[in-house]
């Protein structure tokens, strides 16, 4: 006969809502209001995430929040995030230094399908803002298993060229080959010497050309129905348009009723779409 | 499986029997209103109730509810408790909803805080003996029920008619003195009584069939009456709270004077309110009280339906008496919406 204790202890191991433990192993900050964490699972485990994939992060005694991940799974032990100071959670996430601890939930929800509709392309990003975050686990997978794929453009665009984000490991993208980087900021600044206007101003200097192109997109609500607009100049079609969306996900396991767009639960159908489903939706876009 | 008859005085014996070692919660009367609480003797409650305030959700999915605790800044352990209770005279339309809320915290992914409780919970059923003035469950294919109970109860002339059909049900059952089965007559009386039940409780007529729904709104997602009723709406919520159906939820956290011990609960929530789909930064997805207005009834005919199969509004009739701007009632909506 099964006791009440192990009942209890079962359910517990079954629990969806109990986080992880989990040690935050390097925390720098990249700009003001956004920093970098490195995370590494108290179990010893990898997290076993997909590029586009999200996780709960919980400091206790303050909440949980939706956080993407950063870091490509080809780089093993410990993951990634950026986090940008907005809320409660990432208030106090701010607050932690190297060592201190978290519980992480997930991953949770679809994926950048790498390792099937991306695969054999020539592939576009466009990141606004702190949509480089997700972006990048993408990026770096793709750079990462290189012979996979074909051309890769990357646009980024950012408010002011202050808020631009892994400015080093762009560099370093830029310069490889059958890589090209475009950025802009949206305002000048004295020391800036790139381009200047929000991330659509770019397209002008984009050519795609040569096998068939995807594009893979995440940004500020506002910026998706202007990007998709100078991808259909571009012609990549609807179905090769990958986008992340962002929305309440506060449970991230189709429950709790936040994220829903319409009949779709975003942390479980989504974050990433593909656009040819989403464009007759609406509220989505 | 047998159907007794109990008269009305073996219906209080067997109910005072079982309240020496079981928590029941039954209809009581409170200030005009009916609400389920748990009951300390039988004559506490009042089966001939038309409807509850609130429905029985909250026994299973409390307002709020402790998921978790933290102690000394240190991790998470999950928090499991309660004791076994019946739920007693649930109309079928509540039944109904019980059922489909089973569904929602069990598909895909278990939730175990919902199910720990519900596991702890027998439901005895009680056919509609009034009717209230808003009940349109016979409109929802909710106004008598044939699953989702451990036992039904039914009045037929002067005695409850008693069928058990789960363990559960036969564990409540031994409780009861020796009581001959229903006869064949009475069978049929409860039939009839089901019968009655599907055509009266019908006190707003829906003009379509309710698996038309899903597609009428379908056709009708920029009909102009969602912006003019959402024009009066306080988007107060209450017609999420009443719902029998509704189970959004919001989590946060709760700490001690110490700052160091605490409790992540989670606590109801509704998508009429003005923040449900804003996130962090400010940026509210659904920003227009006329979306959301809108959101609640796709909901519950068609998002709902297209992954479960079936609509999620029974007809309780609830968010009709508790809209203050009276802009709720779904019949009305959804005529509209069919035209004439």
């Amino acid at each position: 006969m099964e006791t009440s204790i192990a009942k209890e202890q079962s359910a517990a191991e079954k629990d969806i809502y109990l986080p992880q433990p989990a040690t935050l192993t390097r925390v720098e900050p990249m700009t003001g209001l956004d920093y970098f964490y490195e995370v590494t699972m108290d179990s010893g485990k990898d997290l076993g995430h997909m590029p586009g994939q999200f996780v709960e992060v919980s400091v206790t005694g303050v909440g949980e929040a939706p956080i993407s991940i950063s870091s490509s799974p080809t780089r093993k032990g410990v993951f990634e995030m950026v986090i940008r100071r907005v809320g409660n959670v990432t208030q106090a996430l701010h607050k932690k230094k190297a060592g201190d601890k978290v519980g992480i939930r997930g991953p949770f929800g679809t994926t950048f399908p790498v390792d099937t509709n991306l695969k054999g392309k020539n592939i576009i990003f466009i990141g606004g803002g702190i949509g480089m975050v997700p972006l990048r686990s993408a990026i770096q997978y793709v750079l990462d298993k290189r012979k996979d794929y074909g051309k890769v453009v990357i646009l980024s665009g950012t408010r002011t060229p202050q808020d631009r984000l892994f400015t080093a490991e762009m560099a370093e993208w830029g310069k490889m080959e059958n890589v090209v980087l475009l950025e802009t900021a949206d305002q000048p600044a004295p020391d800036w010497k790139g381009h200047v206007g929000v991330i659509t101003t770019l397209f002008p200097m984009v050519k795609l050309g040569g096998g068939p192109w995807a594009a893979v997109v995440c940004g500020p609500p506002i910026m998706y129905k202007f990007v998709i607009r100078e991808l259909r100049h571009l012609q990549v079609p609807n179905q090769n348009i990958f986008i992340s969306l962002e929305r309440r996900m506060k449970c991230g396991v189709g429950k709790c009723g936040h994220c829903q767009i319409n009949g779709l639960y975003v942390c479980q159908d989504g974050p990433v779409f593909r656009y040819k489903d989403l464009f007759d939706l609406q509220e989505a876009i | 499986m047998t159907v007794k008859q109990l008269d009305p005085g073996y219906l209080n014996g067997w109910v005072d029997g079982l309240l020496l070692n079981q928590t029941i919660i039954g209809p009581v009367e409170r200030d005009g209103h009916f609400v389920f609480e748990p009951i300390n003797k039988v004559s506490d409650m009042r089966l001939d109730y038309d409807v509850t305030a609130l429905p029985p959700k909250k026994f299973l999915l409390p307002p709020k509810e402790v998921l978790m605790t933290f102690n000394n800044g240190a991790h998470y352990q999950s928090v499991f408790e309660s004791d076994p209770f019946v739920l007693f005279g649930v109309h079928p339309y509540d039944v109904k909803a019980i059922a489909q809320m089973d569904r929602v915290f069990t598909e895909k992914q278990e939730d175990q805080h919902y199910l720990a409780r519900r596991a702890k919970c027998s439901i005895v059923a009680l056919d509609v003996l009034t009717i209230s003035p808003n009940n349109f469950s016979g409109c929802m294919d909710a106004a008598v029920t044939q699953e989702g109970w451990d036992i039904l109860l039914s009045k037929v002339g002067n005695v409850y008619l008693a069928e058990a059909r789960t363990d559960k049900g036969q564990a409540l059952m031994r409780y009861l003195a020796p009581t001959p089965a229903a006869t064949p007559e009475q069978l049929k009386e409860r039939e009839r009584l089901w019968e009655k039940n599907k055509q009266d409780q019908q006190k707003h007529k829906l003009k379509c069939a309710p698996q038309d729904l899903p597609d009428l709104l379908n056709r009708n997602y920029e009909h102009p009456i969602w912006q003019e009723r959402a024009d009066q709406c306080f988007s107060c919520g209450a017609c999420n709270i009443v719902c029998p159906t509704c189970y959004c939820f919001d989590v946060q956290d709760d700490v001690d004077w110490s700052l160091n011990c605490g409790t992540r609960c989670r606590s109801w929530d509704g998508c009429l309110l003005r923040d449900f789909a804003t996130v962090a930064g400010g940026h509210n997805f659904r920003k227009r009280s006329a979306e959301r207005f809108r959101h609640r009834f796709y909901r519950k005919a068609k998002y709902m339906p297209e992954k479960m199969g079936e609509l999620t509004c029974v007809g309780c009739g609830r968010c009709v008496s508790a809209c203050v701007p009276k802009i709720s009632n779904p019949v009305e909506v959804y005529n509209t919406l069919w035209g004439d």
